[in-house]
């Protein structure tokens, strides 16, 4: 049970406030989602030789990233750069994501991979949602586009690992609000048909893993979430996030609140409206809520 | 059982009497069994925990003469205006509809003389019951029958009832029996329909909205009244952390064993799990809050009947317990004097379960003029008060014997378990050792 | 009123007052006095719990249960409205010049809620006497056990219409989606379309009550009965 904060900036003009216009409204969620609070960042590709980009946490801050980078670097070829953000590490390198992912799920259970692809970046922390934002330097970040959560935890433990948003497949993430009532079962089946792992218990994480087994099928984000209203039981709003693309989806029930906001320049989804009441040019944008049911999408998610 | 049959003929213990004659009815009237009161099966309970009283290591306290305390403050969190029990023993939510006007009067009189809350239902606040409750809990309901915030603002606490022990996630039920004019008119329907309500709130899902729900209320009513969260024991961990992060004052845990006046069987058979692990739940994620015994307060219910019972959940945790069936009982419903009344219902003294048809003997559980003068509210009204008094003092008794001055100090620790299911569900080591299933040995 | 007696509205402005500070203010003030709150960006819980026949415009768009449990007052949103929206309503009138989100005028017992945009699902669920005109279109569930009151829709509505309905009136000018289960197309006659043409009037909506069609309760659902049990 959360809020959750997305802007997708159609003008590339804007694209250097990105993280000070949407830090705010991620801001405005905190009462819906005290526990922790996450942040999926679109950016830039990694750096040429190295364009793959993964963002990892480890519970020790003094955590040797360095030696994590030779390590894999060793193991996988090429050269692996890595970065230190507090308590997390953007490493780049070249190669596959998945096969980085693989790779470290495999060798290095200890490190939490956040996200893996190309321009995402996910930070996540337990706390409240303006520190945390802080701490990443999120509102200096630049940008495409962003998704953001804060966290009311309901029937999961409160812990950086179980906080939104979920990354399972290349660039992809999603964050969620409400409740489903299925993911026990949905999650076994992906694990026993598809391979599929899951690093917690929280019902979101199963339906990013969901979308990812979709997509690895050949849908298309909208067509995944189509599928998602026949397959996902419960309460939902989804908003999800793709390297180029940005799409939401509401349960046919849909009790959870959802708005969005559309101008020229941007558009904006929240679980709330004050958490778009502040975006330049809010006054004459389009704001509506999201029907049930109704798969919306921009850019070419 | 039947004494006449002969040996060779053994019955099913699986296809027992009951489950017989229960398929035999659905198949001739297709529609499932409908009743009043809680869960009838054997279920664990406080039987299954005693308590340690002292002897040499600790010390008792004397009797009759040393102090042992039971009031409860609920709503220091948020409320101006917290409510000062003189006893941790409330009376739980019950619909004018549900009950008669002359019970709802009885349980107001009973409660106020012994200086303890009563609660409205699903049907609003009637003036009687206003006039007769010195406390009074306001119930803000799915329904939303009756709801007013003139009402709101006579209310001394308001309940945000989410759920209750004997259904929970179902919504309430009155059939057409018990909708006099009064009754619909008090909830805005048709005469002689057969209401169902809704089981989620119109506005709100979930504790996000909850939050703001909540925050509603105390902006209406200016921040003076504690605000309470009641549930049916399911998920109680959960339920209790997130009503907390919603903002209650008071959390309300309802075990299976919790009353209802009219709802489908199945229901309060098979959904919920009993109060006894219940309120340790409820309890330790209170304690992981570090609000435990501090600004957020417990109130457990669900098949409280004595002194012990009470003492026994204040000792898990509770602050506070609720009670509906056992309030009834102490008006006088189920009594033998009225054998013969039932038996012309078919039924019998202490089996009584019909209270959702409107016919009661006792005149509690009805709306027929004629049965409802047969509860005078003034006699039942000191019943009830005598009934907590005996309460109270049993209570007094068990905690002085294990050196309590204040019957918040009882603490699991004081207990031990006679069976291994008890010990486990109440995480209290079974008698005679330090063993509780599932923390090692 | 003569014009010596008009002062302008009370400005309320909250972003330099609390939501608390600005309640309290429109809940103490006197009857006839009129107010003007400012930014008010989605919050939530705005201008709730009147008793008295206070003006109130609110500039912008508001959060949830914008005018709860109104009782007399006179409420102007110049924006949309969310969740609740003058949720159990008892008199007065709230007026809503955008959109409204779901469970607008839910269990509302009395005076008029005006939303000339849209009101999305569950508009006057559980509705207790209050009536409600939308301007343009419903969604799902609107009317969902709704037992007293009117419900007037210019536009359309979605699946689930007047679900499980009591006594509310139901008037649609649009389409409808699948009917909820015991709501049915009645006839209009003279004395529904006076009603209908009053309630437009009052709501200030110029639409042709001769378009509208009538929707009531089927009444198959008072009765709890085996042969009903799969609309339950």
């Amino acid at each position: 049970m959360c809020g959750i904060a997305g802007l997708f900036l159609k003008t590339p003009e804007l694209r250097p406030k990105l993280g000070a216009l949407f830090s705010p409204m991620l801001r405005e969620m905190s009462e819906r989602g005290p526990d922790s609070a996450g942040i999926a960042i679109y950016r830039e590709a990694g750096r040429g030789a190295q364009p793959c980009k993964l963002s990892l946490y480890h519970g020790d801050p003094a955590f040797d990233w360095k030696e994590l980078a030779r390590d894999l670097a060793a193991a996988m070829g090429g050269e692996v750069e890595v970065e230190r953000i507090a308590s997390h590490a953007l490493l780049y390198a070249s190669g596959a994501p998945a096969e980085l992912r693989a790779w470290l799920l495999a060798e290095r259970p200890d490190v939490r991979v956040m996200s893996a692809g190309h321009s995402l970046e996910i930070y996540k922390e337990i706390g409240l949602p303006a520190e945390i934002l802080e701490r990443f330097a999120v509102p200096q970040m630049a940008g495409s586009h962003a998704i953001g959560h804060t966290r009311m935890a309901t029937e999961s433990a409160v812990t950086t690992e179980g906080a939104h948003p979920f990354n399972t497949g290349d660039d992809l993430c999603l964050v969620h609000n409400g409740s489903l009532s299925n993911h026990h079962q949905v999650k076994r089946w992906l694990q026993r048909q598809r391979g599929a792992r899951f690093q917690t218990e929280n019902d979101s994480e199963v339906a990013a893993g969901y979308l990812t087994y979709r997509l690895s099928e050949g849908a298309s984000i909208a067509e995944a979430l189509e599928a998602a209203l026949t397959d996902l039981d419960g309460f939902y709003t989804f908003a999800v996030g793709t390297g180029d693309g940005f799409a939401v989806l509401r349960d046919p029930i849909a009790c959870k609140p959802a708005v969005l906001a559309e101008t020229d320049e941007w558009v904006a989804m929240a679980s709330e409206f004050r958490a778009i009441a502040r975006l330049p040019g809010v006054e004459s944008a389009k704001v509506w809520e999201p029907a049930p049911g109704r798969v919306y999408s921009w850019g070419t998610a | 059982m039947s004494h006449d049959r002969p040996a060779h003929l053994r019955p099913s213990a699986l296809f027992d009497a009951a489950s017989i004659h229960e398929i035999q009815r659905a198949a001739r009237e297709g529609l499932y069994r409908i009743r009043g009161f809680g869960a009838k099966r054997a279920l664990p309970h406080f039987d299954d925990l005693v308590f340690l009283g002292a002897s040499v290591s600790r010390y008792p306290l004397e009797g009759y003469r040393e102090r042992c305390d039971t009031d409860v403050v609920l709503g220091e969190r948020y409320a101006s205006k917290p409510l000062h029990l003189q006893i941790p023993i409330t009376i739980a939510g019950m619909s004018f509809g549900s009950l008669s006007a002359n019970a709802k009067e009885a349980l107001g009189r009973g409660a106020s003389a012994v200086g303890t809350s009563t609660t409205t239902g699903d049907g609003g606040m009637t003036a009687e019951e206003r006039g007769h409750s010195k406390l009074l809990v306001y119930q803000l309901l799915p329904s939303r029958y009756g709801m007013n915030p003139e009402d709101l603002r006579k209310a001394d606490a308001i309940e945000v009832v989410v759920g209750q022990g004997a259904k929970p996630g179902g919504g309430g039920m009155l059939l057409g029996h018990k909708i006099s004019d009064r009754v619909a008119d008090m909830r805005t329907l048709p005469h002689d329909v057969d209401q169902r309500s809704a089981c989620r709130h119109p506005d709100w899902t979930g504790p996000d909205d909850l939050e703001i729900k909540i925050q509603e209320l105390r902006e209406i009513t200016g921040w003076e009244k504690p605000v309470y969260v009641k549930v049916g024991a399911t998920r109680t961990y959960y339920d209790t952390l997130l009503a907390v992060k919603s903002g209650a004052d008071v959390v309300v845990v309802d075990g299976m064993q919790g009353g209802t006046g009219a709802t489908q069987e199945c229901f309060i058979e098979h959904v919920g799990i009993p109060t006894l692990p219940a309120v340790r739940l409820a309890a330790e994620a209170l304690r992981e809050l570090g609000l435990h015994r501090g600004a957020v307060k417990l109130i457990v219910s669900g098949g409280i009947r004595n002194g012990a019972d009470v003492a026994k959940a204040i000792a898990l945790g509770a602050d506070a317990v609720s009670i509906g069936t056992a309030a009834l009982i102490a008006l006088g419903d189920n009594r033998p004097e009225l054998a013969e009344d039932y038996a012309k219902l078919g039924t019998a003294p202490g089996c009584y379960d019909d209270w959702h048809l409107g016919n009661d003997p006792a005149g509690i559980t009805t709306q027929d003029p004629e049965l409802e003068r047969r509860l005078d509210p003034v006699l039942g009204g000191e019943r009830l008060a005598n009934y907590l008094r005996v309460l109270t003092l049993e209570a007094q008794t068990l905690a002085r014997a294990c050196g309590k001055s204040h019957l918040h100090n009882l603490e699991p620790e004081d207990l031990a378990a006679l069976t291994v299911e008890a010990a486990a569900m109440a995480k209290v080591p079974l008698a005679g050792t330090d063993w509780i299933p599932g923390h090692g040995f | 009123m003569s014009a010596a007696l008009m002062t302008p509205p009370e400005a309320l402005d909250l972003d330099r007052l609390e939501v608390r500070e600005v309640n309290r203010r429109l809940q103490q003030a006197e009857a006839g006095e009129s107010f003007e709150v400012l930014n008010p960006l989605g919050r939530h819980s705005l201008a709730v719990g009147l008793q008295r026949a206070v003006a109130i415009t609110l500039r912008g768009h508001v959060g949830y249960y914008c005018a709860g449990m109104n009782d007399g007052g006179r409420i102007t949103v110049d924006g949309n409205a969310g969740t609740g929206l003058a949720e159990n309503m008892m008199s007065g009138l709230v007026r809503v010049t955008g959109d409204a989100s779901q469970s607008a005028g839910a269990s509302g017992h009395g005076g008029l809620l005006v939303i000339e945009g849209n009101a999305a699902a569950r508009c006057g669920i559980s509705l207790k006497g209050l009536d409600i005109v939308v301007g343009g279109s419903v969604g799902h569930n609107s009317g969902f056990m709704a037992q007293a009151g009117t419900l007037v829709i210019c536009g359309d509505a979605e699946a689930g219409l007047g679900d499980s309905l009591y006594e509310t009136r139901i008037y649609l000018r649009g389409t409808a989606g699948d009917l909820g289960a015991d709501c049915i197309e009645k006839d209009m006659r003279p004395e529904h379309l006076s009603q209908l043409t009053v309630l437009l009037q009052r709501a200030g909506i110029d639409a042709d009550p001769a378009k509208f069609r009538r929707y009531g309760s089927g009444r198959k659902l008072y009765r709890f009965q085996v042969s009903n049990l799969g609309s339950y």
